[in-house]
């Protein structure tokens, strides 16, 4: 603009962004390929005018020679400075250009742009993660420590050569004396799974893309069937494709069921027809990354195939209510839907519901240690990930999921029921890329196993998403890589042969970390579940909240 | 590192037979401590089949309360055991003013009592002991149940068996079990002491428990009373038994199943796989990573020895029909039986289970892996 220009209140400059492109005119080759793959259209072919101050030689001096002042044109990329189009930081930009002349930075300061993401009074909403600075560097999981090293009194175990049973069991777990006594007279012993203890959480099909979808489900089914580790994995709120349902790698699959049942008709339907019965059922009450808020799925997203999975018209946002609709108290209706869960499949199939951390975790944990037919309890802490949310729900709502658990842990422990009911717990193992440690601190204070989603986003297939504001546009499907995306033209540069690939080896190498944390711990016949002697941190109040040891 | 010595004997033995078998051993214990259980007893014990003896230390007003305590609730003292305490103890051992072992009487009102109370009340008896003796540090109550005694102190196994004068006559025993070491991993604390005993069932156990915060967590919310204590990782494996055998109504055959399940493979191919794997998932907190080798005595007086799932500490099981004996190390079941067929010696791995049954005729080995006898 002029100086003497008009400007409107979200009038910003460059300085102004959250992400400030850099391009190198030396370097470019004006092939277009930035402008044409950015996500959000952010920067655009720029016609620059440039002036030239070009000064003759002495001897030339003349009248002749007219203006030493020339103004010339020369073409690269600008940046748009509209809210709407504002980069977003994927670096898909620097990703494609073939001399690496172009990338955004961060800005230095706190960016203005915040304060005009809500046109139209319409609140930012997005994709991603948890965007607020951490107090505590690395967080609280990265600051647990395993301090219980076995050397002398108890040798320690050889993390490669010795068996390993790192398994979990997900399900309602009788007393042992009631378990006994039910086998005895043929009574029913409610189902109950020996799975691995890490967990692919739900990300659905309508929030990832096919190609990613297909890719995990690749893995998941080679872990099995080549490797002989159970993995399972969450289908999140969409539904499941018609025929993975009737395939035997159904078995490998846990359905969830959310406030909004899509997919479920497809389910219901395909009962008769399925060869295996699934891991389990999630029911979801709660999600971490939006808590107190149903799935959303935006119109974007929402193709042919989706609307036919759904079961829905295409074209339409998918916002699932905030709570099932049917649901007044945790006592009858929960437990009613439960038990409807079970009868679908004959009592064979472990239920559970998944919460959102919350402060009231433990009101609804009692209520379930009294349902002798809840399966488990999953905890969803704040800094879980989701495909689309209002960022107000995803910053600012929530609780921690280390405390949460540890509580719900504890509760257990004081009725007897640790080991009866199973607690698994999300939301951020993994968010500074220490995802073993996460899973094990986690584990020590009392999960049986831990579920992520961001973390095989991240390693799996090549996910950008960060902390600190960068891409984060799971919701609109313009996924730069092609995960969260539902146009072929996005989601054909994921290869799901690549990504199976890296979902193996994610938990291969999880696998040998698992092994180097229990084994100087001297564990190796079962999960450490609630082993919280071996657990330390260097913050009293911490160590004290989380009835562990303080060291320094 | 603990030394473990287990006996049992046809005829009637001193304790301190298994002091010297200790004692042989002692370049893998650090003689800090020692800790005795005596069942089967012989001499003027042995007409008192049925009465309940108490086991403990006590300060002299220690020892007033118990009477008073006693009396109230309608114990009346049958025999007693008088240890005269020497002037001066060996060194690091404390001087104490009275080692208590006494046989009572049933209360009259206890009669007509199912066995099954009895054992409840007497268990509740001695729990309350220890919880007032805890106040002032008055008393230390090991045991009240028919037919044991139970001895623990700090100190050198075999000084501390001399002062006391534990070669005494009147002190005769068919089935000893003894330990010679202090919980020096924990503090010095004598109810840290092995061997640990329950309503008849006691077990020692040489190593370190890995699980054991799991392991105490679970035992003490059963919400049975006998669970607590746990001033040693150890105690576990005695109330773990205990579980085993009172609240699932399983054998000793059960017991390693128990602590440590076999796994997946081995458990389809078991004939009682299925029922193993209930087992597993509902005992998950009673798996145990060792290392450790458990030594103990049933409320049948049958004797096992098992070992962890793979840290495994030494033990060997040796003897002949009438005296068999188990001792982390070979030179003590050398002192102890020398006249036995060595070839017969045996070393428990991480499947088996040895038992010497009361018969005393033959040392049993059960594997994982075989059928169990289970109830039907």
């Amino acid at each position: 603009m002029f100086p003497n220009g008009k400007i409107t209140p979200s009038t910003l400059s460059i300085k102004d962004l959250s992400w400030q492109v850099h391009w190198d005119k030396e370097r470019c080759t004006l092939c277009g390929r930035c402008t044409a793959v950015c996500p959000v259209h952010a920067i655009e072919l720029g016609v620059h005018r440039k002036r030239l101050i070009q000064m003759p030689a002495l001897g030339e001096i003349g009248q002749s020679n007219g203006s030493s002042s020339v103004n010339q044109v020369y073409y690269g990329v600008r940046q748009k400075t509209d809210p709407a189009y504002a980069c977003v930081g994927c670096a898909s930009c620097t990703l494609v250009c073939p001399n690496d002349c172009i990338i955004p930075y961060k800005t230095d300061e706190a960016d203005k742009l915040r304060f005009h993401i809500n046109r139209g009074g319409q609140p930012r909403r997005r994709g991603g993660r948890r965007n607020v600075r951490d107090p505590d560097p690395g967080g609280i999981l990265d600051r647990i420590k395993f301090i219980r090293i076995s050397m002398l009194t108890d040798p320690a175990l050889d993390a490669g050569r010795h068996e390993f049973e790192l398994r979990t069991l997900l399900g309602r777990i009788l007393p042992p004396e009631e378990n006994l006594k039910m086998l005895k007279e043929h009574g029913w012993i409610p189902p109950v799974r020996e799975i691995y203890p890490l967990i692919i959480g739900a990300m659905s099909f309508g929030a990832l893309s096919p190609n990613m979808w297909e890719g995990l489900q690749m893995g998941v089914a080679y872990l099995n069937e080549q490797l002989g580790m159970p993995v399972r994995m969450c289908t999140g709120e969409g539904g499941c494709p018609p025929r993975l349902l009737r395939s035997r790698f159904l078995k490998y699959v846990i359905l969830q069921i959310a406030s909004g049942y899509f997919g479920w008709d497809e389910i219901i339907h395909a009962l008769p027809e399925m060869k295996e019965d699934p891991c389990a059922i999630e029911i979801k009450y709660g999600q971490g990354a939006k808590p107190g808020d149903g799935g959303l799925l935006m119109w974007y997203k929402v193709n042919k195939l989706i609307a036919a999975i759904r079961g829905v018209p295409s074209g339409v946002n998918l916002p699932s209510p905030p709570t099932h609709q049917t649901k007044y108290s945790i006592e009858e209706s929960v437990a009613k839907m439960i038990q409807s869960m079970y009868m679908a499949w004959g009592f064979r199939v472990p239920v559970y519901p998944k919460i959102s951390g919350t402060s009231t975790a433990q009101s609804v944990l009692n209520n379930l240690a009294r349902n002798p037919y809840a399966g488990g309890l999953a905890i969803d802490g704040e800094d879980g990930g989701t495909g689309a949310a209002y960022a107000v729900s995803m910053d600012h709502m929530g609780h921690p999921i280390a405390s949460n658990l540890r509580d719900c842990y504890l509760t257990l422990v004081k009725v007897g029921k640790q080991n009866e009911l199973p607690l698994f717990a999300g939301g951020g193992v993994g968010k500074y890329g220490n995802l073993a440690s996460n899973a094990a601190a986690l584990i020590m204070l009392g999960a049986s196993g831990v579920q992520v989603g961001k973390y095989m986003m991240q390693a799996a297939a090549g996910c950008v998403g960060s902390e600190s504001d960068r891409c984060n546009i799971c919701n609109i499907g313009l996924c730069p890589k092609g995960i969260t995306s539902q146009d072929a033209r996005l989601y054909r540069r994921l290869d799901p042969e690549k990504v199976a690939e890296r979902v193996v080896d994610v938990f291969l190498s999880f696998d040998t970390e698992l092994k180097k944390i229990v084994a100087p711990l001297g564990r190796s016949t079962s999960l450490p579940i609630g082993m919280s002697d071996a657990l330390a941190i260097n913050d009293s109040s911490a160590a004290e909240r989380l009835s562990i040891r303080y060291v320094v | 590192m603990c030394r473990l010595f287990a006996v049992t004997s046809e005829d009637p033995l001193s304790p301190m037979m298994a002091f010297q078998a200790l004692d042989v051993m002692r370049e893998g214990h650090d003689g800090s401590g020692v800790g005795l259980f005596l069942s089967d007893l012989g001499g003027p014990f042995e007409e008192l089949k049925g009465a309940p003896i108490l086991s403990g230390i006590f300060t002299n007003d220690g020892l007033k309360r118990l009477d008073q305590f006693m009396m109230n609730i309608g114990f009346m003292t049958k025999y007693k055991l008088s240890i005269k305490i020497p002037k001066n103890p060996p060194v690091g051992t404390p001087r104490r003013d009275i080692y208590l072992i006494r046989a009572y009487e049933y209360p009259e009102t206890w009669e007509g009592l199912s066995e099954s109370e009895i054992e409840h009340r007497l268990m509740m008896v001695r729990l309350q002991l220890r919880q007032m003796g805890e106040e002032n540090e008055e008393m230390i109550v090991y045991s009240f149940w028919p037919d044991v005694i139970m001895i623990k102190e700090i100190g050198d196994p075999l000084l501390v068996s001399k002062y006391l004068r534990l070669d005494r006559e009147e002190l005769q025993a068919r089935i000893i079990l003894a330990q010679g070491r202090q919980n020096t991993n924990y503090a010095i604390n004598l109810y840290a002491c092995h061997p640990f005993f329950i309503q008849g069932v006691a077990t020692m156990t040489n190593g370190e428990n890995t699980a054991f915060v799991p392991n105490r967590e679970f035992l003490s919310s059963r919400g049975f009373p006998g669970y607590i204590g746990y001033q040693s990782d150890s105690e576990v494996f005695t109330h773990i038994l205990h579980f085993t055998l009172n609240r699932l109504g399983l054998g000793i055959e059960a017991y390693k199943h128990v602590i440590t399940p076999l796994q997946d493979n081995d458990l389809e191919k078991h004939p009682d796989g299925s029922f193993l794997r209930h087992l597993k998932h509902s005992c998950r907190r009673l798996i145990i990573d060792g290392p450790n080798c458990v030594m103990g005595c049933l409320p049948d007086k049958t004797l096992f020895v098992v070992q962890d799932r793979k840290k495994l500490r030494p033990a060997v099981v040796g003897g002949r029909p009438g005296l068999y004996a188990i001792s982390s190390e070979m030179c003590g079941l050398d002192v102890a039986i020398p006249d036995r067929d060595r070839s017969r010696d045996f070393q428990p791995m991480h499947l088996d289970t040895a038992v010497i049954h009361p018969d005393r005729q033959e040392v049993k080995i059960c594997s994982q892996t075989e059928r169990l006898p289970l109830p039907h």
